[in-house]
């Protein structure tokens, strides 16, 4: 099929383009920016006038709840919240049941999401056997079953030899560990950021140093091992702070945040608002803070969803028994451009925090719109305001922090592979 | 952060939640009307037809005998009928969740349901999700508050020192695991006490406890000196068992009440106790019947406070 994207505003942060011009796509490809080719005949064509068109969105941290957990979410739907929020490309967690730790597991996984022809599903693999923290998994077989790299989800990896073992076996074939910081102890029974609100609430809470000690061994092993390592939803202006340090003194080091940790705080729960009970913990205003100062400076290099769909019973719990999550792919977006309206970056630097940048972390051709890559684009309207309320969200969970408000920038094409899989009606 | 979920549209009382934002006339209007009730619980013929007719629901999601009843004698002198329900032990064991529960005893025709419950935040989550004309009182949510006590504990102090405006009070022991050292401090901090301090070591402490605008203090005896008002909280035994604390003696040594400890204190101080009191561990027993010991007291006035709230509640 061949496909014309008529005069949108093009952004791609990798060729440094920001112009309004045409984009030609044949054959799954792009195959020009700008005058189409001679010779060229599109049958389709969007008419993009006044939308952005940019790279298909990159999703670093997105839960799909296959298999084991279909009541919370399917593939099927959440597939369609990816494409309804633009995202392109995901990587999904290996927290499962049964947990991703098995070849088989992963390509049943791939063969589905293939089949449902939308986005891209990157599986990471479990770094441990059921994710128990204990027996290695078959890394090199996962990788050939279409894991991209590796890692713990939010289980613990209390065995430091463990962990220090599998990051060295899995930089012995140049695979990516990624693993969230937390202290398993420190944390226990935690679900608010140890301040001011958990102690007025009365709620047990989780310091920052069980996120500083957990990320102080990350990175002392990452040294150590040679692993390439990726820090996930880090949560403190300490933890970025550290990030910072490791990376002037060179280590390779990446890092992600999560959408909603970017923009909110502690002071969100209010009277125990249960859609703020999130991992990590939402924590102090400073905190958030720092976390937007490391976006700024490139210590953070890639903004995910946090995409956790929870059943809505689950919600309805005093907050410390409410499961935590919230739903994020069709946020990703709005809430990426509210930060950048905030501190007033360029629309396309903060584009490539869920392009270009989540993109090079998963080593995969993505995130870009070189003539030649994958025709995957996200197109959307960067001023319409659009109400975040259950019946529009496609996803299965329905629960978010953000529930009732209204936010900036709403999706209307999303193209994958060069097929228009999302339209905004 | 979204309205005062205690307070209808005219900012009369609606639920009683916490003690944390209610505004000053609220908390003196409950004091005085409890005052009015002191008389009643004193009497031979100790009941008023406030409630005739009214039902109150106790749903008591975790044990405790005292305070169901306390608020089941309160009901009973405003003429209520009176349900207990001790809820851990049926339908929560058949998994029925929490709302359900609430929903099928709200279909029972309740006016007030009266909530207990280890989960900070669940008289919130029911005050919420419960028919708009159910009236709810917490009587202790996990850590988070227990407006009740903190409520009768500010009417003690009133009876015996008259004005709050002029007062040093210390708050004792394990603050951090505690509802009633929360609600004791919002209750005492909104009726202008100019001084609240908090004694414990940092391991019963929360974090950032200074923004509830109390001073803090790690040696008792600095913290006593010159206050007109003790208030020692219960130290339960699992704070030994999570590496907390090392030992009750050593505890008592540091932090329990002495009448020597007592004395740093101004010759008029009072002290408080919510109960149960574990004598020898937090309090001496000398100090516990002695004569600046309130804790009799305490117990007597929050029934005539349990009282004043069901019957401001039920638009008295």
């Amino acid at each position: 099929m061949e496909l014309v994207i008529r005069n949108g505003r093009v952004i791609d942060p990798k060729n440094r383009i920001d112009a309004i011009m045409d984009v030609s796509i044949s054959a799954g490809k792009i195959m020009a920016l700008g005058a189409a080719p001679s010779g060229f005949h599109a049958q389709h064509q969007i008419e993009a006038r006044d939308l952005v068109v940019a790279p298909g969105l990159v999703d670093l941290s997105a839960r799909l709840r296959e298999p084991g957990f279909e009541y919370k979410a399917t593939l099927e739907s959440e597939m369609r919240a990816a494409v309804a929020g633009g995202i392109t490309s995901l990587a999904c967690s290996p927290d499962t049941d049964p947990p991703l730790d098995e070849p088989g597991l992963v390509e049943m996984l791939k063969h589905r999401a293939r089949n449902l022809n939308q986005a891209h599903v990157y599986p990471i693999g479990a770094l441990t056997k059921g994710l128990k923290g204990e027996w290695l998994t078959e890394m090199a077989e996962l990788r050939d079953a279409g894991c991209v790299a590796f890692g713990q989800a939010d289980m613990p990896l209390p065995n430091t030899r463990v962990m220090m073992q599998a990051m060295q076996y899995a930089s012995t074939f140049g695979f990516g560990v990624w693993l969230r910081p937390q202290d398993t102890t420190l944390a226990d029974g935690g679900v608010a950021h140890d301040g001011e609100v958990a102690t007025r609430l009365g709620l047990p809470a989780v310091p920052v140093c069980a996120e500083t000690l957990a990320l102080s061994n990350i990175i002392l092993m990452a040294r150590e091992t040679g692993a390439k390592v990726h820090v996930c939803r880090i949560s403190s202006a300490e933890g970025a702070a550290m990030i910072r340090a490791a990376r002037r003194q060179g280590l390779p080091i990446t890092c992600d945040v999560g959408a909603n940790h970017i923009h909110l705080s502690e002071m969100d729960i209010g009277f125990f608002d249960s859609n703020c009970h999130l991992v990590p913990p939402l924590r102090a205003i400073s905190d958030r803070d720092g976390l937007r100062g490391g976006l700024l400076d490139g210590t953070i290099n890639a903004i995910c969803s946090d995409h956790a769909p929870v059943d809505e019973d689950a919600k309805l719990l005093p907050f410390a028994e409410a499961e935590s999550g919230a739903t994020g792919l069709e946020l990703l977006l709005p809430l990426t451009l509210k930060w950048a309206a905030e501190t007033r970056i360029p629309l396309a630097a903060a584009l490539a925090k869920i392009t270009l940048e989540p993109a090079r972390i998963l080593g995969v051709d993505a995130g870009h719109l070189s003539p030649g890559a994958p025709a995957d684009l996200c197109i959307f309207d960067p001023l319409q305001y659009w109400t975040v309320e259950p019946a529009v969200l496609k996803s299965q969970g329905k629960n978010t922090p953000f529930l009732g408000m209204e936010l900036q920038g709403r999706v209307k094409y999303t193209v994958i592979n060069g097929n228009i899989v999302h339209e905004d009606r | 952060m979204s309205n005062n979920p205690q307070l209808n549209k005219n900012g009369d009382l609606e639920h009683l939640l916490t003690t944390e934002g209610l505004p000053a006339p609220i908390l003196l209007n409950i004091l005085d009307t409890a005052k009015s009730f002191v008389g009643v619980t004193e009497r031979d013929v100790k009941k008023v037809p406030l409630l005739r007719g009214k039902s109150i629901f106790n749903l008591f999601f975790e044990p405790s005998t005292r305070t169901r009843t306390t608020f089941e004698i309160a009901a009973k002198r405003l003429s209520a009928d009176v349900v207990n329900l001790n809820i851990s032990a049926s339908s929560q064991s058949k998994g029925e969740t929490l709302l359900d529960t609430v929903n099928n005893l709200s279909a029972m025709h309740a006016d007030m349901f009266v909530v207990r419950h280890s989960q900070s935040g669940a008289a919130h989550l029911i005050a919420r999700h419960a028919r708009p004309d159910i009236h709810v009182i917490n009587a202790g949510d996990g850590r988070h508050a227990h407006p009740t006590q903190g409520l009768l504990d500010v009417f003690t102090i009133r009876h015996y020192k008259r004005d709050f405006r002029n007062l040093r009070v210390a708050i004792v022991g394990d603050i951090l695991h505690s509802r009633v050292a929360r609600s004791q401090i919002h209750a005492l901090t909104t009726l202008g006490v100019p001084e609240v301090r908090v004694i414990a070591p940092k391991t019963l402490l929360p974090s950032k406890v200074e923004r509830l605008g109390v001073h803090v203090y790690h040696e008792m005896r600095q913290g006593l000196k010159d206050v007109d008002v003790l208030m020692m909280l219960r130290l339960q035994n699992e704070r030994m068992l999570n590496a907390r604390l090392p030992s009750t003696e050593e505890y008592f040594k540091y932090y329990g009440l002495t009448q020597e400890k007592l004395s740093l204190a101004r010759p008029d101080a009072i002290v408080l106790h919510p109960g149960p009191m574990n004598r020898g561990v937090e309090i001496d027993s000398a100090v516990a019947d002695g004569r600046q010991s309130v804790i009799l007291p305490q117990v007597t006035f929050g029934i005539a406070v349990r009282m004043a709230v069901m019957s401001i509640l039920a638009g008295n």
